[in-house]
């Protein structure tokens, strides 16, 4: 897979020429990737790159002003917005279409954004039982099961506050898997972490990589990059500057900016 | 003393209470629709919404009652005084709880609508299962204010003929003479009722901060 090549059948996430300005700031220039099924791309940039606006125009929190997004599910039936065609009519994108396209994936928030006020097994219920509808006995049985896998069978009952913000990014994932998504989105997972905390979300993510998931993961965690990704690429001034296999980009970046981005994270003073 | 102890009770338990209460409840339900008129997109809702905000805070609660009681009647619209005093202290409270509801709104991290609409959620499913749960807990001071307020206000009704503490009050004091005494005894009722609610603010505040580290 590669973000620029032709798309293939293979292909669960294309994205072409996507946009975005806010107000006169043009956040994203033009973003072209692709992500096979069972691939994971990891995009690195500076902050203010775009990187995070890309992740959230996949899940609708943003609505792009030019591009198209398609994601194919599970049951091959293609999901695709054309913001284009939605600018040039000079109507918003329909609420159906971004809600559909938002049903394909499912996001982990740097910050959690765990729901407060519910438990541990509320918060990953509530998407599956309330929006999806599904049965609640399987879906806790399901809850119970993915709690049970990351360890935190023992917390199902505990508010968000009782936890560390490593149990609490845990939850925010099995959150995410609960929705069964064909895409799992992770915006800095781990960026808010304390360090010794960081290793069990790192891991975690590994092994879902290892089983199969599709990922698309914005991450300033290079070494943990190189072990995971598919495809490394490098976003700069809202475009991707250079893309390619994880070991050899980060060993030998082609570009100049790739070059003083890496030697900055890597040699910080 | 104690023998105007009892129409000062009656008073209060079929005019001060049920007044206040039932004018708080009408006056919580229009302020919520008020809050999220002013939290639209849709400007000329936002615009209504805040036009009715500022005459209600920006006028008199006692001219607000005449108007309704004494003025309305010479448009033809009579209203007896006890729905015209719930009609006044409601649409009074509605103006005042409409901007404690949108703050509270508003200050429930925009992290948590995010979370929300990525778990699938449309915007009114979102308000009302992750939004507004949190935004009650941190309402609940400003708003027991209100109610508390609320209460002691209910004695202007008295001007518009409805009996309730305070009117009782000055009956049995033109009757008795004792005005100390009785209007002291009013001062006490009012009190009574503003501990008991002060009490039940804590009950719910601990109960609204059982998801919060504390």
């Amino acid at each position: 897979m590669s973000p620029t090549d032709q798309p293939t059948d293979q292909n669960l996430l294309t994205v072409r020429g996507l946009q975005k300005s806010f107000g006169a700031n043009r956040v994203l220039t033009s973003i072209d990737l692709t992500v096979a099924r069972g691939q994971v791309l990891a995009l690195i940039g500076p902050s203010g790159s775009g990187k995070t606006t890309v992740l959230r125009c996949l899940n609708g929190l943003e609505v792009a002003d030019g591009g198209r997004i398609e994601i194919t599910g599970a049951d091959a039936a293609a999901t695709a917005i054309d913001f284009d065609a939605a600018t040039a009519a000079g109507k918003p994108v329909p609420r159906k279409a971004l809600g559909a396209l938002r049903d394909q994936s499912a996001m982990v928030f740097q910050h959690y954004n765990l729901f407060p006020h519910k438990t541990v097994l509320e918060n990953v219920m509530e998407g599956p039982v309330i929006v999806q509808r599904r049965p609640r006995a399987e879906v806790e049985a399901e809850a119970l099961q993915l709690l049970t896998r990351v360890g935190l069978i023992d917390k199902k009952d505990s508010y968000p506050f009782e936890l560390s913000g490593g149990q609490q990014q845990r939850v925010g994932i099995v959150r995410a898997l609960a929705l069964r998504p064909a895409l799992l989105l992770f915006d800095e997972p781990t960026s808010a972490l304390d360090p010794e905390l960081v290793g069990d979300v790192l891991r975690l993510i590994k092994e879902l990589a290892a089983e199969g998931w599709t990922m698309v993961i914005v991450t300033h965690e290079l070494e943990f990059a190189r072990e995971v990704a598919s495809e490394v690429a490098f976003v700069d001034g809202g475009t991707i500057v250079e893309h390619g296999d994880p070991r050899q980009m980060l060993r030998n970046p082609q570009h100049e900016r790739t070059r003083q981005f890496l030697h900055r994270l890597l040699f910080p003073f | 003393m104690l023998d105007s102890l009892w129409p000062l009770l009656h008073g209060a338990i079929t005019g001060t209470i049920p007044l206040a209460l039932s004018s708080f409840a009408i006056g919580l339900v229009l302020a919520l629709g008020l809050a999220l008129m002013r939290l639209s997109r849709r400007r000329w809702l936002s615009s209504i919404a805040r036009v009715y905000i500022s005459v209600v805070r920006g006028t008199p609660l006692l001219v607000q009652l005449f108007v309704i009681f004494y003025g309305l009647p010479s448009l033809g619209i009579v209203i007896d005084p006890w729905p015209s005093a719930i009609v006044a202290f409601s649409i009074n409270v509605g103006g005042y709880a409409a901007e404690v509801i949108r703050a509270a709104i508003l200050s429930v991290p925009k992290g948590q609508w995010e979370a929300a609409y990525m778990i699938g959620m449309s915007h009114r499913r979102a308000l009302t299962r992750i939004i507004l749960p949190q935004a009650a807990r941190v309402s609940v001071p400003p708003l027991s204010n209100t109610f508390i307020s609320l209460v002691k206000d209910t004695s202007l009704a008295s001007l518009i003929l409805v009996t309730e503490l305070f009117r009782e009050a000055q009956q049995v004091a033109a009757f008795s003479q004792q005005f100390m005494a009785l209007y002291l005894e009013a001062a006490l009722l009012y009190w009574v009722i503003c501990l008991v609610l002060s009490s039940g603010q804590g009950v719910l505040e601990k109960r609204l901060d059982r998801y919060v580290a504390h």
